[in-house]
């Protein structure tokens, strides 16, 4: 380098950007605060990531019903709901920890993708604190993974696979809903009752997450019963025409068609199987049976008729008589003249609990909120006593055994309630089979 | 560095880099500046400048280039599972695989030309769905999508903290990391994955830029202009529509990578044929066969899918609180159906009329406005030395002349 001169010039240049590039690493970091989204004094902010499309926007519509309510309850406007019945009395209508309660709202569209890009627009745009929602269990394990990522919590709503606390659980994520393998266990007693211990069954299920872990939780617990399983066939989430899977099943030998299809996948299935004449038919000399493992009373009022008779589980029901359930019917049909759903009920004791859980923890650190909600038992919420069990995240309670009414009297008591079964008799160990493989890790509170 | 013959390419790369870096100062007053959409629309550029050298340039019309954006995805997240978080590894692999998946569908599909052409691409980019959908399952986990799980393999790096993902990352800065500025009451957002994509969106349209004034570029031109006639004057002009696609079937596949960088989820939806339309109508929106058209194309794409989808009723009723009630109704009975939910409707608004009025997409509006401008300006100082009509008068016919002749062309 002969030709090499360092004039002033030159060597201004050179130390800017020397100095840019040691200055550069140190730009990114991030500011400090002691978790993501350290709400200020004044509100905080809740994300509800709803589908307001797709196969499951009724659901997501009702869930945001609900959402909207706990808001107002927790704010102190309305006539408080559950918060009267619920057994923690820290709940005061008066915010969380003395803050006012502000929400937004996104659309999953039922998709993952669209799912996290709306929980991260919530989380890096509007400051959201805690995410709520989802109806798919596909996108429930996906927002639940990018909240541990992001560092906030994610309160789980309508998500019913065994991959949510199984083997995808995460610190950061709780369930209160309950799952395929309580429901399977719930219903098998009922099924044997009902239907004999010969039966050859059939599956059709919707081909992701949930239908995977719903199809093995009642392959699992009718086979126990000595039911046989003819076939299982994979149907795509987003299909709305089923004759194509019906009519093979006629043919099959079977004589029990098991619908593990949720939202617009079981009205448009089950509507095709009453279609096609299934419920007429007599099979290996017994009268041909549907069940849809898992139930709606959204979804019995899509099918319509074909419903009448058909068992299937669930998590709550509006028809139940205690206060808890009777409070918060009662406050739901005022603001928006119906009675919740199983959804609706879920999404909204999970942001009470969430709210609750903060204000026993006294702060908002996703940290304090997880050691809160481990292991804590709670009651008058409409499902009896339950238990956030600390190895999963999962909520422990009684589940409902259905059947579609034979004379509904209204357009919304489409459902009867054949059996209470007790927390005991579903309950599980964490490392049981259908569960194992995956691990909490540790709670993240981000920053 | 930057060798491009002409002064005027020069000055379009360094407005360009410009803008990009400056993206959250720019972003951020339109509530679009915090990372995700950020790193979306710049992410999404590179796919649309991809997408553009194989349209733009030789005009043939792929309806499946989502495939190769899912491709990418599936090759980075594994890379991500398997070898190390460092986004480097997945980023090189999934271009290779992409690359390579798009020289066979293209040398099957380049056979035929026009709606042959984007019918097969079609069939091959739902194929490529149905099957990461169901029957590849064990690799793309179907429905639930890809994720980081912590009993990754890891090769590389895989003794890493216990208890928590590893988030991916370049050499040490992981690309989730903000550093969050006060300026003018707003809050900036510098993210260190938007400026790695950021960077890489600056080379690839370098890249394309270099494509479009060499003389590969000509080539391809002429395929658009007349493929016939080409291959009538000896030149055999497959291997070069060939070429094209897989450099832009690479482009997707970068993108592709990308997005799972950033967000490390891949799901089958990103292949279905909704994505590979979108990329279509960015293109076609910005301006296909322009440089920046396509880039922009996206980015207005995706504020619509990511701010206007997220005005919801109560946020419209705030805009006109300050009206009495009556009229505060009707304003908002009459505006929400095109915010929210109904966002498909403004943006398939805009898009009629872009495709109708500016057929040479926004790039073309920019033009004529810039003419106007000019002219506006250029009359003004004639207009003042001759003193007599208005400088409005001096230009309306003008323009409205220009406005004729394309239209005419047109009908």
């Amino acid at each position: 380098m002969s030709n090499y001169y360092l004039n002033r010039r030159k060597f201004l240049q050179g130390s800017a950007v020397l100095g840019a590039g040691l200055v550069a690493p140190t730009i990114f970091t991030r500011a400090a605060s002691a978790y993501t989204n350290e709400p200020g004094s004044g509100s905080v902010v809740l994300g509800f990531n709803v589908p307001q499309s797709g196969p499951y926007a009724d659901e997501g519509a009702d869930e945001l019903r609900a959402y909207k309510l706990a808001v107002k309850h927790l704010n102190g406007e309305g006539d408080g709901g559950m918060l009267k019945t619920f057994s923690s009395q820290v709940l005061k209508g008066t915010g969380i920890l003395g803050r006012k309660v502000e929400y937004v709202t996104g659309d999953t569209q039922t998709k993952s993708d669209a799912a996290r890009a709306s929980a991260r627009a919530m989380i890096e745009k509007d400051g959201a604190i805690m995410i709520t929602g989802g109806s798919s269990s596909g996108v429930a394990v996906a927002v639940q993974s990018l909240c541990q990522d992001a560092g906030v919590i994610f309160m789980a709503g309508l998500t019913h696979s065994n991959d949510t606390t199984g083997k995808d659980r995460k610190a950061n994520g709780f369930r209160h809903f309950f799952n395929a393998y309580m429901s399977a266990a719930a219903l098998a007693p009922v099924l044997s009752e009902h239907y004999g211990n010969d039966r050859k069954a059939y599956h059709l299920t919707a081909d992701y997450t949930w239908g995977w872990t719903q199809e093995q939780s009642m392959m699992a617990a009718t086979e126990e019963l000595g039911w046989e399983t003819v076939n299982t066939v994979r149907t795509p989430l987003s299909a709305t025409d089923f004759s194509s899977y019906i009519a093979p099943v006629t043919n099959s030998g079977a004589d029990v068609l098991i619908l593990n299809h949720y939202g617009g996948n079981m009205v448009n299935s089950l509507t095709n199987a009453v279609q096609f004449g299934l419920r007429e038919k007599m099979v290996n000399g017994k009268q041909f049976e549907i069940v849809v493992p898992l139930y709606s009373r959204l979804m019995a009022r899509g099918a319509g008729d074909s419903v009448k008779g058909i068992f299937g589980s669930t998590n709550w029901h509006w028809s139940l008589q205690d206060e808890g359930s009777k409070a918060f019917v009662e406050s739901f049909g005022k603001e928006y003249g119906q009675p919740p759903s199983q959804a609706a009920h879920t999404c909204y004791v999970q942001t009470l609990l969430y709210a609750d859980a903060a204000e026993r923890a006294g702060s908002f650190n996703p940290c304090a909120i997880v050691e809160a909600l481990e292991g804590y038992e709670f009651d008058g919420l409409g499902n009896g006593k339950t238990l956030y069990r600390a190895e999963d995240h999962q909520c422990f309670k009684d589940v409902l055994v259905v059947r579609g009414k034979e004379n509904p009297s209204s357009e919304f008591d489409l459902l009867e309630v054949v059996n209470v079964t007790s927390a005991d008799k579903v309950t599980y160990e964490p490392d049981h089979p259908m569960f194992a493989g995956g691990s909490l890790g540790k709670c993240n509170p981000g920053a | 560095m930057l060798k491009t013959p002409h002064t005027s390419d020069r000055t379009l790369m360094i407005v360009f880099t410009i803008l990009v870096l400056a993206g959250p100062l720019i972003l951020a007053p339109v509530g679009a500046g915090y990372p995700d959409l950020m790193q979306r629309f710049v992410i999404y550029g590179i796919f649309a400048i991809g997408f553009n050298i194989l349209f733009g340039l030789t005009g043939y019309l792929s309806f499946g280039h989502a495939a190769f954006l899912g491709v990418g995805s599936y090759s980075a997240i594994w890379m991500l599972k398997l070898l190390s978080v460092n986004i480097v590894p997945a980023i090189i692999f999934s271009v290779v695989v992409s690359g390579l998946f798009a020289l066979l569908i293209g040398y099957i599909s380049l056979r035929r030309s026009g709606i042959y052409f984007s019918i097969l691409t079609l069939a091959f980019a739902q194929m490529s769905y149905n099957l990461a959908y169901s029957v590849l399952t064990p690799i793309t986990n179907g429905e639930t999508g890809l994720q980081l799980e912590l009993d990754d393999p890891r090769i590389l790096d895989g003794a890493s903290e216990s208890g928590q993902v590893a988030s991916p990352s370049l050499f040490g800065f992981e690309m989730s990391d903000t550093a969050v500025v006060p300026f003018l009451g707003m809050d900036l957002q510098f993210n260190v994955g938007f400026y790695v994509s950021a960077l890489i969106l600056i080379g690839m349209f370098y890249l394309s830029l270099r494509i479009f004034r060499s003389p590969f570029g000509m080539m391809l031109r002429a395929i658009k202009s007349n493929q016939t006639r080409l291959n009538y004057t000896g030149f055999n002009s497959r291997p070069y529509a060939l070429t094209a696609f897989v450099i832009s079937g690479m482009y997707a596949g970068l993108a592709g990578a990308l997005l799972v960088c950033m967000d490390p989820l891949a799901g089958a939806e990103r292949m279905q044929w909704t994505a590979s339309g979108e990329v279509v109508l960015m293109t076609i929106m910005g301006g296909a066969g322009t440089l920046i058209g396509p880039v922009l194309g996206a980015g207005i794409i995706k504020y619509f899918e990511n701010i206007f989808s997220r005005i919801n009723e109560s946020v419209v009723e705030g805009w006109f609180s300050a009206l009495p009630e009556g009229v505060t109704d009707v304003l908002v009975a009459v505006v929400s159906p095109f915010l929210g939910s109904g966002w498909h409707i403004s943006l398939g608004l805009i898009f009629m009329l872009v495709v109708i009025f500016l057929p040479g997409g926004l790039v073309e509006g920019a033009g004529r406005l810039m003419n106007l401008v000019v002219r506006l300006w250029q009359s003004r100082k004639t207009g003042a030395s001759q003193s007599d009509t208005g400088p409005a008068d001096g230009v309306t016919p003008a323009e409205e002349v220009s406005h004729r002749s394309v239209n005419t062309r047109e009908s």
